[in-house]
């Protein structure tokens, strides 16, 4: 008999004021007894909604039965049959507007937790198992693979396992792109992350870091090095600022940089390493993302005493997802909603010292069909800060398109691609992830390399029939 | 990794080093730089490229010890690796068709404009090399210079090297002379480069400057370097390094440059501490 219970099995969490101090991981995963109720809890419906919600089509019910039955190891290689990253899924997938949104449990209750239950397995493979994966026989062809993040992952982790020789260049120092650099410490331990691509390598992925592909080499460069095929998965690299007065400030940064200097150079353990940042004691972060609460939670956790998030429509229209609001309430971080910054106010030396903000109301719906906030004259107001930091989103870095002759971009920097596909305006070379949708999710960005995967084999195949 | 194929030591502060990045050598160009990392804890630190040879496949490197990075790696020798070593980033600098240009480098600056000065040389171009040290001792790259340069002159603030004086007023000279500039290129310390860029405008000489903010990637991600070029924020990494002197924000990048100056001195503290506990042991 199913588990009839209406919620979720709770996952264990870090107390809030304990964890707004470090920077371990805020929740806590299930154990195997959590884990066996939980997967009790699906009723491994025939025509499997979640499926369908999952941009990389995890087996769900069929994992989650293995869980239930205990068969940990044999869960694991069920997700991994379509999913190479299950324990960064498994935490930073947004499964409430996926797979969890289309369960049948959700019609009465919660659904299922799919997303606790991902990570709970891919933990346990491990902490338990060595990975068994193989490298496949070789077909001798070769392909290449711009970016390590998610969608570079996905890609190269599809087209090894077709047999294909895969190289993956990064530009930077350790593989993971936004991973390692975005996401924080305390929801995706990097340690994790580098054991999750160490899979990928078995798989005989080569990965070549300080590789910057339009400078060192250019993509036109690869394809004559004799890489049959290119896909791009660069990222949404390119912070943008809001173009107001003051934002050259010292105490002054985009949510990248913060965020690059305490994840990817481990800032917060300073000056044991060797990278610094600086945090006063109050700290503003404009933005209502996934990105701008990351940044907050950071803040505060390396000793910010008020730390507010500025956002200029209400706290319903924030695109970040509700569990990171929550987590960031939880922790203290202060929600300015319905405010927009107007300049940011500097000392005489030409540090961070405030910010002019100005309060608004939500007016008529805009194209996007978010009410549009508009200024409520007179409410302008001064906020004491030393620090800002600019959350407002990313576009895709133009280093590649600007070197790559042929190569479609949009006005606004992404690559021009075939939907279904990936391809380029460009024989031979794919793109998918932020590079080509501008900042969106690490499921979304594997969705699409996983898509130009199976693109890039068949383009291979024609290729050599002719 | 990369290894460090020769150290030459050019004066107390200041070292000289081949890496070996064989793709890097084969792409660089004049006004291009790279990023390296020592170790596992250690920062990218931006430099820019001061030679390279793309059949060795070396890429020159010349720093000055300020921190407590560039005194780790000052303190590395032949045979030994970085960690990392990444590049040639930035955009190179335009060099093509000018016929007489005077090329300034002021102490460590020295080591970026002589890959132009070369570079220059090589496509014709009449050369006036004008290089500006505090003392004889910090003199480099003189003879490197004199080979590339169809005039050198070396200044120093104290006269010690029988030629006192600021490359500025070397360079005025030179253009009172009646010496016809079509360009000036001035690398060196944010003072000087604004001091030059100053006295150019009024002569009206297009002056080119090489920016060295603080930066993480190198590739426009972090916007950590990011300078007001003309009233428009532009970032040093992909936008420059070389930007139009008169246009710079020179006030502000030398506010940002100081940013880190009290973790600057805190991590430098700590290691020389560490070296001490060494040496005494």
């Amino acid at each position: 008999m199913p588990n009839m219970a209406l919620n979720k099995v709770k996952m264990p969490e870090q107390n809030p004021d304990i964890r707004n101090k470090n920077f371990q991981e805020v929740a806590l995963g299930y154990d195997e007894a959590m884990a066996a109720e939980e997967a009790q809890r699906c009723l491994n419906c025939k025509h499997k909604p979640c499926v369908a919600g999952c941009p990389v089509n995890v087996k769900i019910p069929e994992f989650i039965q293995l869980v239930a039955e205990g068969k940990f190891e044999e869960a694991y290689l069920k997700i991994r049959e379509t999913n190479s990253l299950p324990a960064v899924c498994g935490r930073v997938c947004p499964q409430e507007t996926q797979c969890e949104q289309l369960c049948v449990r959700a019609k009465k209750g919660e659904s299922v937790g799919i997303g606790r239950l991902e990570r709970f397995v891919a933990d346990w493979y491990m902490a338990n198992c060595s990975s068994q994966e193989e490298k496949p026989e070789s077909n001798g062809i070769k392909v290449a693979v711009v970016g390590s993040g998610p969608s570079g992952l996905t890609c190269a982790g599809d087209l090894a396992k077709l047999g294909y020789e895969v190289t993956i260049f990064e530009a930077f120092h350790v593989p993971g792109g936004v991973l390692m650099y975005g996401i924080p410490e305390f929801r995706l331990p990097k340690a994790l992350v580098q054991k999750e691509i160490q899979t990928v390598r078995t798989l005989g992925v080569d990965i070549q870091t300080n590789m910057v592909i339009g400078k060192v080499l250019s993509i036109d460069d690869l394809r004559e090095e004799g890489f049959k095929a290119v896909f791009i998965g660069s990222g949404a690299g390119l912070p943008s600022f809001m173009g107001i007065p003051g934002e050259n400030l010292n105490g002054v940064y985009s949510a990248n940089e913060f965020l690059t200097r305490i994840n990817l150079m481990s800032a917060y353990k300073f000056p044991n390493t060797d990278t610094p940042v600086f945090v006063g004691k109050n700290v503003a972060v404009v933005g209502g993302g996934n990105v701008a609460m990351d940044a907050a939670r950071s803040a505060k956790r390396l000793g910010a005493e008020n730390v507010y998030i500025i956002y200029r429509r209400s706290e319903a229209e924030m695109p970040a997802r509700l569990e990171e609001v929550h987590h960031a309430k939880e922790e203290g971080i202060i929600l300015k909603v319905l405010t927009n910054p107007k300049q940011i106010l500097g000392t005489e030396d030409g540090w961070v010292k405030g910010m002019e903000c100005v309060e608004m109301e939500l007016g008529e719906p805009d194209k996007s069909g978010r009410r549009r906030p508009v200024e409520k004259k007179g409410s302008e107001h001064v906020v004491e800060l030393e620090t800002v930091i600019i959350a407002i989103g990313q576009s895709p870095n133009p280093l590649i398109a600007s070197t790559t002759p042929g190569l479609d971009v949009q006005s606004w920097g992404g690559i021009i691609v075939e939907e279904e596909t990936g391809a380029t305006s460009k024989g031979g070379v794919y793109a998918g992830g932020d590079a080509v949708t501008g900042a969106a999710t690490v499921i979304l960005a594997m969705g699409a390399g996983k898509k130009a995967a199976e693109a890039m084999d068949k383009y291979i195949r024609q290729q050599s029939q002719k | 990794m990369y290894k460090i194929v020769r150290k030459a030591i050019l004066n107390p502060s200041v070292v000289l080093m081949d890496i070996e990045a064989p793709y890097i050598a084969r792409k660089a160009e004049p006004g291009q730089f790279i990023i390296f990392r020592i170790d596992e804890a250690g920062e990218r630190i931006p430099l820019t490229i001061a030679d390279y040879d793309r059949e060795k496949g070396t890429v020159t490197i010349i720093f000055q010890i300020v921190g407590k990075t560039t005194r780790v790696l000052a303190e590395m020798n032949e045979g030994q690796t970085l960690l990392d070593f990444v590049g040639p980033l930035g955009v190179a600098s335009h060099l093509e068709g000018y016929k007489k240009v005077a090329v300034i480098g002021g102490g460590l600056g020295t080591a970026i404009a002589y890959p132009q000065a070369k570079k220059l040389h090589g496509l014709g171009a009449e050369v006036h090399s004008i290089t500006g040290f505090r003392n004889r001792e910090l003199i480099i790259l003189e003879k490197e210079m004199e080979a590339v340069s169809h005039k050198l002159i070396v200044a120093t603030d104290d006269g010690s090297n029988g030629n006192k004086g600021f490359v500025t007023n070397v360079l005025k000279q030179l253009i009172e002379e009646g010496n016809k500039y079509d360009l000036v290129i001035a690398i060196g310390p944010l003072v000087m480069m604004r001091a030059v860029s100053n006295m150019t405008r009024e002569y009206g000489i297009k002056t080119l400057v090489s920016m060295n903010p603080i930066m993480i990637d190198g590739t426009g991600m972090c916007g950590g370097c990011r300078l007001t070029v003309g009233g428009k924020t532009k970032f040093a990494c992909v936008d420059g390094p070389d930007f139009d002197g008169h246009e710079v924000d020179f006030d502000e990048a030398m506010r940002r440059q100081g940013m880190y100056k009290k973790h600057e001195n805190q991590s430098t503290e700590i290691h020389v501490c560490k070296l001490g506990g060494v040496t005494n042991a």
